[in-house]
Protein backbone atom coordinates (compact mmCIF):
# COMPACT_ATOMS: atom_id res chain seq x y z
CA UNK A 1 0.00 0.00 0.00
CA UNK A 2 1.29 3.53 -1.01
CA UNK A 3 2.25 5.54 2.24
CA UNK A 4 -0.07 8.86 2.55
CA UNK A 5 0.89 11.37 4.64
CA UNK A 6 -2.02 11.13 6.63
CA UNK A 7 -0.60 7.01 8.02
CA UNK A 8 2.16 9.32 9.85
CA UNK A 9 -0.27 10.78 12.01
CA UNK A 10 0.28 8.71 15.92
CA UNK A 11 -3.30 8.25 17.76
CA UNK A 12 -2.93 10.60 20.63
CA UNK A 13 0.58 12.20 19.52
CA UNK A 14 2.15 15.24 18.65
CA UNK A 15 0.54 15.44 15.71
CA UNK A 16 -3.12 13.67 16.20
CA UNK A 17 -4.92 16.72 15.60
CA UNK A 18 -3.37 18.22 12.09
CA UNK A 19 -4.82 17.88 9.14
CA UNK A 20 -2.67 16.55 6.39
CA UNK A 21 -3.28 16.75 2.71
CA UNK A 22 -4.46 14.43 0.36
CA UNK A 23 -2.61 12.56 -3.08
CA UNK A 24 -4.44 15.35 -4.98
CA UNK A 25 -3.18 18.65 -3.07
CA UNK A 26 0.22 16.82 -2.56
CA UNK A 27 0.48 16.16 -6.63
CA UNK A 28 -0.40 19.61 -7.27
CA UNK A 29 2.54 21.18 -4.99
CA UNK A 30 4.80 19.84 -8.14
CA UNK A 31 2.76 20.02 -10.99
CA UNK A 32 4.68 21.95 -13.73
CA UNK A 33 1.48 23.50 -15.11
CA UNK A 34 -0.36 24.41 -12.24
CA UNK A 35 2.64 25.76 -9.94
CA UNK A 36 3.51 27.47 -13.09
CA UNK A 37 -0.08 29.63 -12.78
CA UNK A 38 0.84 29.66 -8.67
CA UNK A 39 4.27 31.44 -9.54
CA UNK A 40 2.78 34.17 -11.89
CA UNK A 41 0.15 34.96 -8.51
CA UNK A 42 2.65 34.33 -5.71
CA UNK A 43 4.56 36.63 -7.59
CA UNK A 44 1.89 39.53 -7.85
CA UNK A 45 0.76 38.67 -4.03
CA UNK A 46 4.68 39.37 -2.99
CA UNK A 47 5.44 42.15 -5.33
CA UNK A 48 2.13 44.08 -3.67
CA UNK A 49 3.72 43.48 -0.63
CA UNK A 50 7.14 44.43 -1.36
CA UNK A 51 6.04 47.84 -2.60
CA UNK A 52 3.43 48.90 0.17
CA UNK A 53 7.11 48.29 2.71
CA UNK A 54 8.66 50.91 0.71
CA UNK B 1 33.79 66.56 2.39
CA UNK B 2 31.59 64.24 5.46
CA UNK B 3 32.60 60.48 5.97
CA UNK B 4 29.85 57.66 6.64
CA UNK B 5 31.50 54.40 8.36
CA UNK B 6 29.19 51.50 7.92
CA UNK B 7 30.15 48.79 9.91
CA UNK B 8 29.13 45.36 8.83
CA UNK B 9 29.12 44.33 5.23
CA UNK B 10 26.23 42.41 5.31
CA UNK B 11 22.96 42.10 4.09
CA UNK B 12 21.53 45.33 5.93
CA UNK B 13 25.35 47.07 5.88
CA UNK B 14 25.98 46.17 2.16
CA UNK B 15 22.42 47.84 1.12
CA UNK B 16 22.92 51.12 3.08
CA UNK B 17 26.53 51.32 1.75
CA UNK B 18 25.89 51.01 -1.98
CA UNK B 19 23.38 53.28 -1.88
CA UNK B 20 25.01 55.85 0.42
CA UNK B 21 27.67 55.79 -2.39
CA UNK B 22 25.40 55.98 -5.15
CA UNK B 23 23.66 59.13 -3.48
CA UNK B 24 26.44 60.92 -2.38
CA UNK B 25 28.75 61.00 -5.37
CA UNK B 26 32.32 61.26 -5.28
CA UNK B 27 32.09 64.68 -3.01
CA UNK B 28 31.96 62.38 0.30
CA UNK B 29 33.36 59.00 1.69
CA UNK B 30 31.26 56.01 2.29
CA UNK B 31 34.11 53.83 4.28
CA UNK B 32 32.91 50.02 5.01
CA UNK B 33 34.52 47.99 7.35
CA UNK B 34 33.74 44.18 7.51
CA UNK B 35 35.90 41.27 8.52
CA UNK B 36 34.90 38.70 5.57
CA UNK B 37 36.92 38.92 2.19
CA UNK B 38 33.63 37.82 0.85
CA UNK B 39 29.82 38.67 0.76
CA UNK B 40 27.82 35.91 1.26
CA UNK B 41 23.95 35.48 0.42
CA UNK B 42 23.22 33.38 3.71
CA UNK B 43 19.73 32.14 2.87
CA UNK B 44 21.20 29.81 0.23
CA UNK B 45 23.54 28.06 2.85
CA UNK B 46 20.99 26.07 3.19
CA UNK B 47 21.55 24.94 0.15
CA UNK B 48 25.01 24.46 0.46
CA UNK B 49 24.77 22.57 3.45
CA UNK B 50 22.80 19.76 1.96
CA UNK B 51 25.48 19.41 -0.57
CA UNK B 52 23.01 21.01 -3.60
CA UNK B 53 25.38 24.31 -4.08
CA UNK B 54 28.85 25.26 -3.45
CA UNK B 55 30.64 27.91 -1.16
CA UNK B 56 31.45 29.70 -4.29
CA UNK B 57 28.20 29.76 -5.71
CA UNK B 58 26.62 31.88 -2.47
CA UNK B 59 30.17 33.98 -1.61
CA UNK B 60 31.89 36.49 -4.05
CA UNK B 61 34.79 38.75 -3.13
CA UNK B 62 34.05 42.43 -1.94
CA UNK B 63 36.85 44.18 -2.85
CA UNK B 64 36.42 44.58 -6.40
CA UNK B 65 32.41 45.60 -6.04
CA UNK B 66 33.45 48.19 -3.75
CA UNK B 67 36.48 49.56 -5.77
CA UNK B 68 33.62 49.55 -8.25
CA UNK B 69 31.43 51.72 -6.05
CA UNK B 70 33.96 54.16 -4.93
CA UNK B 71 33.59 52.73 -1.64
CA UNK B 72 36.80 52.51 1.07
CA UNK B 73 36.87 49.15 2.25
CA UNK B 74 38.48 47.66 5.46
CA UNK B 75 38.67 44.37 5.52
CA UNK B 76 38.74 44.24 9.71
CA UNK B 77 36.54 44.23 12.73
CA UNK B 78 35.63 47.16 14.27
CA UNK B 79 36.27 46.62 18.23
CA UNK B 80 34.73 50.24 20.40
CA UNK B 81 33.39 53.09 19.30
CA UNK B 82 34.33 56.57 20.68
CA UNK B 83 31.41 58.92 19.91
CA UNK B 84 32.63 61.61 21.56
CA UNK B 85 36.22 61.97 19.94
CA UNK B 86 39.00 61.77 22.68
CA UNK B 87 40.83 64.16 24.77
CA UNK B 88 43.31 65.82 21.73
CA UNK B 89 40.32 65.54 19.42
CA UNK B 90 36.01 65.98 19.12
CA UNK B 91 35.96 63.98 16.01
CA UNK B 92 34.06 60.57 16.57
CA UNK B 93 35.99 57.61 15.36
CA UNK B 94 36.25 53.69 15.48
CA UNK B 95 38.80 51.73 16.51
CA UNK B 96 39.14 48.35 13.73
CA UNK B 97 41.41 45.34 14.15
CA UNK B 98 42.33 44.10 10.68
CA UNK B 99 41.48 40.52 9.92
CA UNK B 100 43.25 41.10 6.12
CA UNK B 101 46.11 38.47 5.11
CA UNK B 102 49.36 40.47 5.97
CA UNK B 103 48.01 43.07 8.54
CA UNK B 104 46.01 40.56 10.98
CA UNK B 105 45.89 42.46 14.84
CA UNK B 106 46.69 45.98 13.03
CA UNK B 107 44.50 48.06 15.03
CA UNK B 108 43.41 52.04 13.13
CA UNK B 109 41.17 54.88 14.45
CA UNK B 110 38.64 55.91 11.65
CA UNK B 111 37.10 59.04 11.83
CA UNK B 112 33.60 59.92 11.16
CA UNK B 113 30.99 62.26 10.68
CA UNK B 114 27.98 59.24 10.72
CA UNK B 115 27.79 56.17 11.58
CA UNK B 116 26.02 52.85 10.84
CA UNK B 117 25.81 50.16 12.77
CA UNK B 118 25.07 46.85 10.60
CA UNK B 119 27.32 44.23 12.37
CA UNK B 120 24.43 41.73 12.50
CA UNK B 121 24.45 38.67 15.54
CA UNK B 122 27.53 37.29 17.41
CA UNK B 123 26.64 33.63 17.10
CA UNK B 124 26.85 33.05 20.46
CA UNK B 125 27.22 29.08 20.64
CA UNK B 126 29.04 29.97 23.95
CA UNK B 127 25.61 30.20 25.97
CA UNK B 128 24.54 26.58 25.58
CA UNK B 129 27.42 23.92 27.10
CA UNK B 130 28.60 21.68 24.00
CA UNK B 131 27.08 24.14 21.46
CA UNK B 132 30.43 25.95 21.15
CA UNK B 133 32.55 28.38 23.17
CA UNK B 134 33.46 32.04 22.58
CA UNK B 135 35.74 30.98 19.65
CA UNK B 136 32.49 29.30 17.37
CA UNK B 137 30.91 26.35 16.84
CA UNK B 138 31.74 22.59 18.99
CA UNK B 139 32.73 19.28 18.38
CA UNK B 140 29.19 17.95 18.50
CA UNK B 141 26.74 19.97 16.31
CA UNK B 142 26.87 21.72 13.09
CA UNK B 143 25.48 24.86 11.85
CA UNK B 144 24.57 26.75 8.18
CA UNK B 145 25.07 30.30 9.57
CA UNK B 146 28.06 30.74 7.70
CA UNK B 147 28.97 29.23 4.04
CA UNK B 148 32.37 27.38 5.56
CA UNK B 149 29.71 25.96 8.64
CA UNK B 150 27.49 25.09 5.86
CA UNK B 151 30.27 23.11 4.08
CA UNK B 152 30.86 21.31 7.40
CA UNK B 153 27.41 20.48 7.89
CA UNK B 154 26.73 18.93 4.46
CA UNK B 155 30.51 16.93 4.89
CA UNK B 156 29.07 15.57 7.63
CA UNK B 157 25.77 14.67 6.39
CA UNK B 158 27.16 12.82 3.59
CA UNK B 159 28.53 10.68 6.46
CA UNK B 160 25.38 10.09 7.94
CA UNK B 161 24.11 9.15 4.40
CA UNK B 162 26.74 6.70 3.62
CA UNK B 163 26.01 5.00 7.19
CA UNK B 164 22.14 4.19 6.37
CA UNK B 165 23.47 2.97 2.79
CA UNK B 166 25.03 1.08 4.88
CA UNK B 167 22.61 0.04 7.16
CA UNK B 168 23.26 1.71 9.73
CA UNK B 169 20.08 4.14 11.43
CA UNK B 170 20.11 8.00 11.74
CA UNK B 171 18.86 9.95 13.61
CA UNK B 172 18.74 13.53 12.74
CA UNK B 173 17.86 16.77 15.61
CA UNK B 174 17.41 20.40 13.99
CA UNK B 175 16.37 22.91 15.83
CA UNK B 176 17.13 25.77 18.14
CA UNK B 177 20.05 25.38 20.96
CA UNK B 178 18.72 27.90 23.33
CA UNK B 179 15.64 28.88 25.22
CA UNK B 180 16.15 32.67 23.49
CA UNK B 181 16.89 31.84 19.67
CA UNK B 182 15.88 33.41 16.83
CA UNK B 183 15.95 32.15 13.47
CA UNK B 184 13.74 29.25 13.31
CA UNK B 185 12.61 30.24 9.71
CA UNK B 186 16.59 29.01 8.56
CA UNK B 187 16.31 25.61 11.13
CA UNK B 188 13.05 25.38 9.60
CA UNK B 189 14.58 25.09 5.75
CA UNK B 190 17.17 22.82 7.04
CA UNK B 191 15.22 20.18 8.52
CA UNK B 192 12.87 19.62 5.64
CA UNK B 193 15.94 20.06 3.04
CA UNK B 194 17.77 17.21 4.92
CA UNK B 195 14.49 14.92 4.10
CA UNK B 196 14.22 16.03 1.00
CA UNK B 197 18.05 14.91 0.08
CA UNK B 198 17.49 11.92 2.18
CA UNK B 199 14.93 10.80 -0.40
CA UNK B 200 16.93 11.42 -3.23
CA UNK B 201 19.19 9.32 -1.95
CA UNK B 202 16.69 6.72 -1.55
CA UNK B 203 18.08 6.50 2.24
CA UNK B 204 14.53 7.99 3.78
CA UNK B 205 13.72 5.27 5.54
CA UNK B 206 16.62 4.79 7.63
CA UNK B 207 16.49 8.26 9.39
CA UNK B 208 14.19 9.32 12.08
CA UNK B 209 13.99 13.41 11.89
CA UNK B 210 13.08 15.32 14.76
CA UNK B 211 12.59 18.88 15.25
CA UNK B 212 13.49 20.54 18.54
CA UNK B 213 12.83 24.64 19.38
CA UNK B 214 12.11 27.50 21.77
CA UNK B 215 9.16 28.39 19.85
CA UNK B 216 5.49 27.54 22.32
CA UNK B 217 3.60 26.02 18.88
CA UNK B 218 5.41 25.09 15.99
CA UNK B 219 4.81 27.70 13.48
CA UNK B 220 5.79 30.13 15.71
CA UNK B 221 8.93 31.56 13.80
CA UNK B 222 9.76 34.06 16.49
CA UNK B 223 6.87 36.47 14.96
CA UNK B 224 4.12 35.27 17.47
CA UNK B 225 2.80 32.91 14.03
CA UNK B 226 0.69 34.18 11.48
CA UNK B 227 -2.77 33.54 9.77
CA UNK B 228 -3.36 33.48 6.83
CA UNK B 229 -6.12 34.35 4.29
CA UNK B 230 -6.95 30.16 2.85
CA UNK B 231 -9.84 29.17 1.26
CA UNK B 232 -12.15 31.81 3.27
CA UNK B 233 -10.58 30.93 6.43
CA UNK B 234 -8.08 33.10 8.57
CA UNK B 235 -5.63 30.15 9.46
CA UNK B 236 -3.21 29.60 11.87
CA UNK B 237 0.63 28.73 10.86
CA UNK B 238 0.50 26.26 13.46
CA UNK B 239 -2.03 24.79 11.18
CA UNK B 240 0.00 24.27 8.20
CA UNK B 241 3.29 23.90 10.16
CA UNK B 242 1.91 20.70 11.94
CA UNK B 243 0.43 19.55 8.68
CA UNK B 244 3.75 19.91 6.72
CA UNK B 245 5.95 17.97 9.77
CA UNK B 246 3.33 14.86 9.67
CA UNK B 247 3.25 15.28 6.12
CA UNK B 248 7.29 14.73 6.04
CA UNK B 249 6.69 12.62 9.33
CA UNK B 250 9.26 15.00 11.34
CA UNK B 251 8.64 14.62 15.15
CA UNK B 252 8.61 17.75 16.90
CA UNK B 253 9.79 19.02 20.53
CA UNK B 254 8.60 22.63 21.31
CA UNK B 255 8.82 25.26 24.22
CA UNK B 256 12.42 23.78 24.70
CA UNK B 257 15.43 25.29 26.12
CA UNK B 258 18.16 23.40 25.23
CA UNK B 259 20.62 23.94 28.27
CA UNK B 260 23.77 20.94 27.33
CA UNK B 261 24.83 19.54 24.91
CA UNK B 262 27.31 16.22 24.34
CA UNK B 263 28.65 13.70 21.81
CA UNK B 264 25.03 12.73 20.75
CA UNK B 265 22.96 14.00 22.84
CA UNK B 266 21.23 17.45 23.75
CA UNK B 267 19.75 18.30 27.35
CA UNK B 268 16.72 20.16 27.47
CA UNK B 269 14.07 21.91 29.69
CA UNK B 270 10.55 22.45 28.26
CA UNK B 271 7.72 25.08 29.14
CA UNK B 272 6.17 22.48 31.57
CA UNK B 273 9.39 22.97 33.85
CA UNK B 274 10.28 19.36 32.82
CA UNK B 275 13.66 17.96 31.80
CA UNK B 276 14.47 15.77 29.34
CA UNK B 277 17.02 14.64 26.50
CA UNK B 278 17.13 14.02 23.04
CA UNK B 279 19.76 11.39 20.92
CA UNK B 280 20.61 12.46 18.17
CA UNK B 281 23.49 10.98 15.56
CA UNK B 282 23.61 14.84 13.29
CA UNK B 283 22.43 17.98 15.03
CA UNK B 284 22.06 21.13 13.72
CA UNK B 285 20.82 23.49 16.20
CA UNK B 286 20.74 27.22 15.54
CA UNK B 287 23.07 29.35 18.60
CA UNK B 288 21.15 32.51 20.38
CA UNK B 289 22.45 35.74 18.74
CA UNK B 290 24.14 38.83 20.65
CA UNK B 291 25.55 41.95 19.56
CA UNK B 292 29.01 41.67 18.23
CA UNK B 293 30.58 43.44 21.41
CA UNK B 294 31.29 46.67 20.51
CA UNK B 295 32.65 48.66 23.52
CA UNK B 296 31.63 52.86 23.70
CA UNK B 297 34.17 55.15 25.09
CA UNK B 298 33.34 58.89 25.57
CA UNK B 299 35.80 61.62 25.65
CA UNK B 300 37.07 61.01 28.91
CA UNK B 301 37.69 57.64 28.29
CA UNK B 302 35.32 56.56 30.51
CA UNK B 303 33.16 52.88 29.20
CA UNK B 304 29.89 54.06 28.33
CA UNK B 305 28.84 50.83 26.55
CA UNK B 306 25.51 50.68 28.51
CA UNK B 307 24.42 53.80 27.59
CA UNK B 308 25.12 53.21 23.65
CA UNK B 309 23.90 49.19 23.85
CA UNK B 310 21.43 47.21 25.42
CA UNK B 311 22.40 43.98 27.83
CA UNK B 312 22.26 41.70 24.49
CA UNK B 313 24.74 43.84 22.91
CA UNK B 314 22.79 45.24 20.45
CA UNK B 315 22.76 49.06 19.77
CA UNK B 316 19.59 51.25 21.10
CA UNK B 317 17.48 53.08 18.86
CA UNK B 318 14.71 55.09 18.54
CA UNK B 319 12.52 52.26 20.32
CA UNK B 320 10.44 52.29 23.28
CA UNK B 321 12.46 49.95 25.44
CA UNK B 322 10.11 51.01 28.67
CA UNK B 323 7.44 48.91 27.34
CA UNK B 324 6.97 47.03 30.29
CA UNK B 325 5.06 43.32 30.43
CA UNK B 326 3.48 41.63 27.67
CA UNK B 327 -0.19 43.58 27.75
CA UNK B 328 1.40 46.79 27.51
CA UNK B 329 3.35 46.57 23.51
CA UNK B 330 2.28 48.47 21.44
CA UNK B 331 3.24 48.56 17.79
CA UNK B 332 4.27 52.05 18.38
CA UNK B 333 7.13 50.44 20.45
CA UNK B 334 8.89 49.73 17.62
CA UNK B 335 11.77 51.75 16.07
CA UNK B 336 11.34 53.83 13.03
CA UNK B 337 14.18 55.93 12.24
CA UNK B 338 16.92 53.73 13.21
CA UNK B 339 18.83 56.49 14.92
CA UNK B 340 20.66 56.11 18.78
CA UNK B 341 18.97 58.42 21.04
CA UNK B 342 22.17 59.69 22.74
CA UNK B 343 24.23 60.37 18.67
CA UNK B 344 22.25 61.52 16.45
CA UNK B 345 24.70 60.49 14.01
CA UNK B 346 24.84 57.21 14.57
CA UNK B 347 22.41 54.58 13.37
CA UNK B 348 21.69 51.03 13.57
CA UNK B 349 20.16 48.83 11.32
CA UNK B 350 19.92 45.21 10.62
CA UNK B 351 20.07 42.53 13.22
CA UNK B 352 22.12 45.22 15.11
CA UNK B 353 19.67 47.46 16.63
CA UNK B 354 18.28 46.09 19.96
CA UNK B 355 14.22 45.55 19.50
CA UNK B 356 12.29 47.04 22.42
CA UNK B 357 10.81 43.08 22.98
CA UNK B 358 10.14 40.07 21.62
CA UNK B 359 7.41 39.74 19.43
CA UNK B 360 6.16 36.17 20.75
CA UNK B 361 4.65 36.30 23.77
CA UNK B 362 7.58 35.76 26.59
CA UNK B 363 7.19 32.25 28.56
CA UNK B 364 9.60 30.74 30.82
CA UNK B 365 9.40 27.04 32.85
CA UNK B 366 8.20 27.13 36.65
CA UNK B 367 11.80 27.17 37.26
CA UNK B 368 12.37 30.46 35.74
CA UNK B 369 13.97 29.74 32.08
CA UNK B 370 12.73 32.22 29.98
CA UNK B 371 11.99 30.57 26.94
CA UNK B 372 11.00 32.63 24.64
CA UNK B 373 11.89 32.96 20.75
CA UNK B 374 13.55 36.62 19.88
CA UNK B 375 12.81 39.11 17.38
CA UNK B 376 13.63 37.59 13.77
CA UNK B 377 14.91 40.53 11.36
CA UNK B 378 14.88 38.70 8.12
CA UNK B 379 16.63 39.83 4.98
CA UNK B 380 13.98 41.89 3.41
CA UNK B 381 13.69 44.17 6.62
CA UNK B 382 17.31 44.28 7.22
CA UNK B 383 18.08 45.55 3.91
CA UNK B 384 14.56 47.94 4.12
CA UNK B 385 16.38 49.17 6.73
CA UNK B 386 19.73 49.99 5.11
CA UNK B 387 17.96 51.60 2.76
CA UNK B 388 16.47 54.09 4.73
CA UNK B 389 19.12 54.15 7.64
CA UNK B 390 21.49 55.11 3.81
CA UNK B 391 18.84 57.58 2.74
CA UNK B 392 18.59 59.50 6.09
CA UNK B 393 22.16 60.34 6.45
CA UNK B 394 22.64 60.91 2.98
CA UNK B 395 20.04 63.35 3.80
CA UNK B 396 21.69 64.84 5.98
CA UNK B 397 25.28 64.85 4.50
CA UNK B 398 23.74 67.02 1.26
CA UNK B 399 20.72 69.23 2.85
CA UNK B 400 21.68 69.77 6.65
CA UNK B 401 21.95 68.52 10.05
CA UNK B 402 18.44 68.80 10.40
CA UNK B 403 16.71 67.06 7.23
CA UNK B 404 14.29 64.72 8.39
CA UNK B 405 14.90 61.51 9.01
CA UNK B 406 13.07 58.54 6.69
CA UNK B 407 11.22 55.79 8.37
CA UNK B 408 10.94 51.93 8.13
CA UNK B 409 9.55 50.36 11.29
CA UNK B 410 8.50 46.63 11.68
CA UNK B 411 5.24 47.38 12.52
CA UNK B 412 4.29 49.25 9.29
CA UNK B 413 6.37 46.89 7.35
CA UNK B 414 5.87 44.01 5.18
CA UNK B 415 7.91 40.97 4.50
CA UNK B 416 7.97 38.08 1.46
CA UNK B 417 9.82 35.07 3.07
CA UNK B 418 10.39 32.17 1.20
CA UNK B 419 11.66 28.83 3.19
CA UNK B 420 12.71 26.18 1.04
CA UNK B 421 11.39 22.54 1.89
CA UNK B 422 13.86 21.11 -0.72
CA UNK B 423 16.01 21.80 -4.01
CA UNK B 424 14.78 20.66 -7.22
CA UNK B 425 13.90 22.19 -10.53
CA UNK B 426 10.71 20.22 -10.64
CA UNK B 427 11.42 18.09 -7.34
CA UNK B 428 11.80 21.11 -5.03
CA UNK B 429 9.18 22.89 -2.91
CA UNK B 430 9.63 25.98 -0.60
CA UNK B 431 6.61 27.75 1.75
CA UNK B 432 6.00 31.32 -0.03
CA UNK B 433 4.86 33.95 2.74
CA UNK B 434 4.19 37.01 2.95
CA UNK B 435 3.24 38.60 6.07
CA UNK B 436 2.08 41.95 6.83
CA UNK B 437 3.26 43.69 9.08
CA UNK B 438 5.76 42.30 10.71
CA UNK B 439 5.20 43.20 13.93
CA UNK B 440 1.59 42.54 14.66
CA UNK B 441 -0.56 45.36 15.13
CA UNK B 442 -3.22 44.33 17.52
CA UNK B 443 -5.16 47.77 17.60
CA UNK B 444 -5.45 48.55 13.39
CA UNK B 445 -5.89 44.60 13.11
CA UNK B 446 -7.85 43.39 15.73
CA UNK B 447 -7.82 39.68 17.04
CA UNK B 448 -4.73 38.43 14.31
CA UNK B 449 -2.95 41.54 14.71
CA UNK B 450 -1.77 41.60 11.05
CA UNK B 451 -3.33 42.73 7.58
CA UNK B 452 -5.14 39.07 6.31
CA UNK B 453 -5.36 40.83 2.68
CA UNK B 454 -1.72 40.88 2.56
CA UNK B 455 -0.57 37.75 4.89
CA UNK B 456 -0.66 34.74 2.98
CA UNK B 457 1.16 31.48 2.24
CA UNK B 458 1.90 28.12 0.54
CA UNK B 459 3.51 25.74 -0.36
CA UNK B 460 4.98 24.09 -4.04
CA UNK B 461 7.25 23.96 -6.58
CA UNK B 462 6.40 28.01 -7.62
CA UNK B 463 7.49 28.71 -4.00
CA UNK B 464 11.07 26.71 -4.70
CA UNK B 465 11.41 28.67 -8.22
CA UNK B 466 10.78 32.05 -6.15
CA UNK B 467 13.82 30.89 -4.26
CA UNK B 468 16.34 29.58 -6.65
CA UNK B 469 15.49 32.76 -8.81
CA UNK B 470 15.83 35.14 -5.35
CA UNK B 471 19.17 33.68 -4.98
CA UNK B 472 20.33 34.93 -8.19
CA UNK B 473 18.70 38.44 -8.07
CA UNK B 474 19.95 39.38 -4.92
CA UNK B 475 23.65 38.32 -5.63
CA UNK B 476 23.46 40.76 -8.83
CA UNK B 477 22.06 43.15 -6.95
CA UNK B 478 24.75 42.82 -4.27
CA UNK B 479 27.51 42.88 -6.85
CA UNK B 480 25.94 46.00 -8.63
CA UNK B 481 24.85 44.95 -11.63
CA UNK B 482 23.71 47.02 -14.31
CA UNK B 483 20.09 47.28 -12.74
CA UNK B 484 20.97 46.80 -9.31
CA UNK B 485 19.16 49.63 -8.07
CA UNK B 486 15.40 48.34 -9.49
CA UNK B 487 15.77 45.39 -7.44
CA UNK B 488 13.92 45.60 -4.27
CA UNK B 489 15.26 44.91 -1.10
C1 LIG C 1 21.09 29.92 7.62
C2 LIG C 1 20.28 31.18 7.50
C3 LIG C 1 19.28 31.23 6.53
C4 LIG C 1 18.52 32.39 6.39
N1 LIG C 1 17.55 32.43 5.45
C5 LIG C 1 16.84 33.56 5.28
C6 LIG C 1 15.84 33.64 4.26
O1 LIG C 1 15.59 32.68 3.55
N2 LIG C 1 15.17 34.80 4.10
C7 LIG C 1 15.44 35.89 4.88
O2 LIG C 1 14.82 36.93 4.70
N3 LIG C 1 16.38 35.85 5.86
C8 LIG C 1 17.07 34.70 6.08
N4 LIG C 1 18.02 34.65 7.06
C9 LIG C 1 18.25 35.85 7.87
C10 LIG C 1 19.17 36.83 7.14
O3 LIG C 1 20.37 36.20 6.82
C11 LIG C 1 19.39 38.02 8.05
O4 LIG C 1 18.15 38.64 8.25
C12 LIG C 1 20.34 39.05 7.48
O5 LIG C 1 21.57 38.48 7.13
C13 LIG C 1 20.54 40.16 8.48
O6 LIG C 1 21.35 41.14 7.90
P1 LIG C 1 22.42 41.95 8.76
O7 LIG C 1 23.10 42.84 7.79
O8 LIG C 1 21.77 42.54 9.94
O9 LIG C 1 23.43 40.86 9.31
P2 LIG C 1 24.49 40.02 8.48
O10 LIG C 1 23.99 39.75 7.12
O11 LIG C 1 24.85 38.86 9.33
O12 LIG C 1 25.73 41.01 8.34
C14 LIG C 1 26.50 41.42 9.42
C15 LIG C 1 27.88 41.76 8.92
O13 LIG C 1 28.62 42.39 9.95
C16 LIG C 1 29.92 41.83 9.98
N5 LIG C 1 30.51 42.02 11.31
C17 LIG C 1 30.43 41.22 12.38
N6 LIG C 1 31.13 41.73 13.40
C18 LIG C 1 31.65 42.89 12.98
C19 LIG C 1 32.48 43.88 13.57
N7 LIG C 1 32.90 43.77 14.85
N8 LIG C 1 32.84 44.95 12.83
C20 LIG C 1 32.44 45.08 11.54
N9 LIG C 1 31.65 44.17 10.93
C21 LIG C 1 31.26 43.09 11.65
C22 LIG C 1 29.71 40.38 9.60
O14 LIG C 1 30.90 39.78 9.16
C23 LIG C 1 28.68 40.53 8.49
O15 LIG C 1 29.29 40.77 7.27
C24 LIG C 1 18.77 33.49 7.25
C25 LIG C 1 19.77 33.41 8.23
C26 LIG C 1 20.50 32.25 8.37
C27 LIG C 1 21.57 32.19 9.44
Amino acid sequence: MEKKPEHNIKAYGNNFTTMTPGPFAVKMRTCVIWQFLRFLAINIKMIVVVRKSH
Amino acid sequence: MARLVVLGGGVSGHTAATFAAKWLGSAHEVVVVTPNAKWNWIPSNIWVGVGEMSKEEVTFDLAPVYAKAGIIYHQAKALGIHPEGNETSDKPYVVVESTEAGKVGKIENIEYDYLINATGPKLNFAATPGLGDANGLGEFTVSVCTADHAVHASHELQKCIEKMRKGERQKFLVGTGHGMCTCQGAAFEYIFNIEHELNKAGVRNMADLKWISNESFLGDFGVGGLHMNTMGFAVSSKIFAESLYTERNIDWVIGAHVNKVEAGKAHYELLDGTMGEESFDFAMLIPPFAGVGLKAISKTGEDITTTVFAPNGFMKVDANYNAGSYENWKASDWPKTYQNPTYKNMFACGIAFAPPHPISKPMSSPNGTPITPTPPRTGMPSGIMGKVVAQSVCDRILHGADAPLHEASMAHMGAACVASAGKGLFTGTAAAMTIYPVVPDFEKYPGTGRDLDYTFGEIGLAGHWIKHILHHLFIWKAKLKPGWTLIPE
